[in-house]
């Protein structure tokens, strides 16, 4: 009686779960599909319950691989713009990480306070004033202007001093006996142990410029210069002239991330979730 | 170890390192090294803008011509499509709040129950739609929610005996339309949060509990609810937060001009009053407004469910 019941429970569950796991996945797979279709029966029926199969093309792809030489600009600039983001990022935050967790210097508790608190400044507050800056730079419409300020990263300062202070400090010591310098010791010894939690945030750096919006949108000016958002985003016009290469153009840029996601997909979660990170 | 026994002699070869270097690598100048790089653009993209930010609240600006004008910005501030972009963000952050904490704890607990199968796979699933950028997202939204009877929304509600909706058109459906968006892009990271958590509650509870005859309902309202109580707050501020400043779910339906500003949010009339008009000690002042609005309710918020209580103790 009772294990007919825990079996009961355990189909219902699964089918529950099954349910909702179509929902989430529907509308990627219904994108998908949709770039296999010609954009004007998109534009006509929008995505439908009844897909018509016997419509079927590769007329989008051909005409984005052949026709578009705007989208591959797009692409272009979003993998430059987040490849520096990412190494950029990575390489300021780790130092100070490693540094809050490894030494105890003069206001290096105020110092970690002041970077969480700045955690919770909106960056809606900053938009403004940091767009004046940018042009008093003569920033605008440049990769660096989209990039510098994306180099402050709290949260992955927040992260890599939780991740150092796990790290054995004996390796610093034995290091320095052989004569290493303090630099030596962070850059051929500790940050290769720190691989993880780097992997990390380049995910979680990189999706962010990857995705990123609003800052670019004020920041870029002319076509091309845009990243995939924006330039993606510029096609949206309800008069759907340039649907073919919205609907293709956007499988495109979000297949790649989903294989990464299923080759790193610890990665993807810890780095995600890194607001999660007690302190 | 070994390198305690014997004593640390200075390396004679290095007595040829200037005093330059000696001065970089002793441990008390090394951090202020690493952390320099960092300091310097924090300074200059973070703190100097949130000054400059509260300054400009204050001011005219002008290419090339910034005067002070005192409160007047503010002034300004209170008017009516500022309480339409309020109102339309509040009700957004209060269903995004309930959405996003009640779904993904319940989804949390039934995949973390021994019943269910391909958990790993239905975690995956879940969680996929985090990687679409809002505007992809939006754009696949936009399809499905587009006004023919043929969309799927549509579809599904004609289903139903509805009829048909120009969802992108009418005020309720706007906001809907939104709050779908983000739920749907979120709830697989929030469902991993509250894993997390349950993983934290321990097994004897349960038994513990079942010994003594409580039912399911009872265990979940019992235990877990209360052990998951942190992760709750966490989970819910956030999304609150998030929820003030959202741009881009407005953005992608409507650009910054939705039809009697039924999609707007209070970022998005910063941006259209800061960017698009050029007013940009306007668009400061707003976004002043906007960050107490946020200060005050996430702290109303953490009183009232006693996060500070816990602490102090």
């Amino acid at each position: 009686m009772k294990k007919n019941n825990s079996k009961l429970l355990s189909i219902i569950a699964t089918v529950v779960m099954a349910i909702v796991s179509l929902i989430a996945l529907f509308p990627i797979i219904s994108m998908v599909l949709s770039s296999f279709i010609p954009s004007s029966s998109l534009m006509r029926n929008g995505i439908s319950f009844s897909f018509p199969w016997s419509e079927l093309t590769l007329s989008n792809y051909t005409y984005i691989f052949t026709q578009s030489a705007e989208y591959w600009t797009w692409y272009g600039n979003s993998l430059w713009i987040s490849a520096l983001m990412i190494v950029l990022s990575l390489f300021f935050s780790s130092m100070v990480g490693y540094a809050l967790a490894m030494y105890d210097f003069k206001g290096s508790n105020l110092f970690f306070v002041a970077v969480v608190f700045i955690l919770m400044v909106p960056f809606e507050i900053l938009m403004l004033p940091l767009f004046q800056l940018m042009i008093d730079m003569m920033l605008v419409d440049t990769y660096l202007g989209v990039i510098l300020p994306g180099i402050v990263a709290p949260v992955a300062v927040f992260f890599f001093r939780q991740y150092a202070l796990g790290l054995p400090k004996e390796l610093m010591d034995a290091a320095r006996i052989d004569g290493s310098t303090e630099y030596g010791i962070f850059f051929k010894i500790m940050l290769p142990l720190m691989g993880p939690s780097l992997a990390a945030m380049a995910i979680l750096q990189g999706l962010g410029s990857w995705n990123n919006f609003l800052w670019p949108l004020l920041v870029l000016r002319s076509n091309d210069m845009f990243t995939l958002p924006l330039g993606l985003a510029t096609l949206l016009t309800p008069y759907g002239n340039n649907y073919d290469i919205l609907i293709a153009g956007s499988v495109m840029t979000i297949i790649p991330i989903v294989i990464l996601f299923l080759f790193f997909q610890r990665y993807f979660i810890s780095g995600l979730t890194v607001g999660g990170v007690k302190g | 170890m070994n390198t305690v026994t014997n004593p640390v002699t200075p390396v004679p070869d290095r007595k040829k390192q200037n005093k330059f270097v000696r001065f970089l690598n002793s441990k008390k100048v090394v951090p202020f090294v690493f952390i320099s790089p960092f300091v310097l653009s924090l300074l200059l993209f973070t703190v100097y803008p949130a000054i400059q930010g509260v300054m400009m609240s204050f001011q005219s600006v002008l290419p090339g011509q910034v005067e002070f004008i005192g409160m007047s910005n503010y002034e300004r501030v209170f008017n009516p499509t500022f309480y339409r972009a309020v109102s339309n963000t509040t009700i957004y952050v209060i269903l995004t709040v309930l959405i996003l904490t009640i779904i993904p704890m319940v989804l949390a607990v039934i995949l973390n129950s021994k019943h269910v199968r391909f958990r790993n796979i239905f975690r995956a699933s879940l969680f996929i739609p985090a990687l679409t950028s809002t505007i992809v997202g939006g754009m696949i939204f936009r399809f499905m929610f587009s006004e023919q009877d043929s969309a799927v929304a549509n579809q599904f509600i004609g289903f139903f005996g509805f009829d048909s909706v120009k969802w992108m058109f009418s005020p309720w459906a706007a906001i809907l339309l939104m709050v779908l968006l983000a739920s749907w892009r979120w709830i697989g990271v929030n469902i991993l949060y509250f894993l997390a958590a349950l993983q934290n509650v321990p097994d004897e509870m349960y038994e513990a509990a079942q010994i003594d005859g409580a039912t399911r309902m009872q265990r979940f309202r019992f235990i877990t609810m209360p052990m998951l109580k942190p992760i709750i707050v966490f989970v819910s501020t956030i999304t609150i937060i998030n929820g003030f400043r959202m741009f881009e779910e407005s953005y992608v339906f409507w650009a910054v001009g939705s039809p009697g500003n039924i999609g707007l949010s209070i970022a998005a009339y910063i941006y259209q009053q800061g960017i698009q008009q050029n007013d940009m000690g306007f668009g400061a002042a707003l976004g002043v407004v906007l960050m107490l609005i946020i200060f005050v309710i996430s702290i109303i918020y953490l009183i009232a469910t006693g996060t500070f209580k816990k602490e102090g103790r």
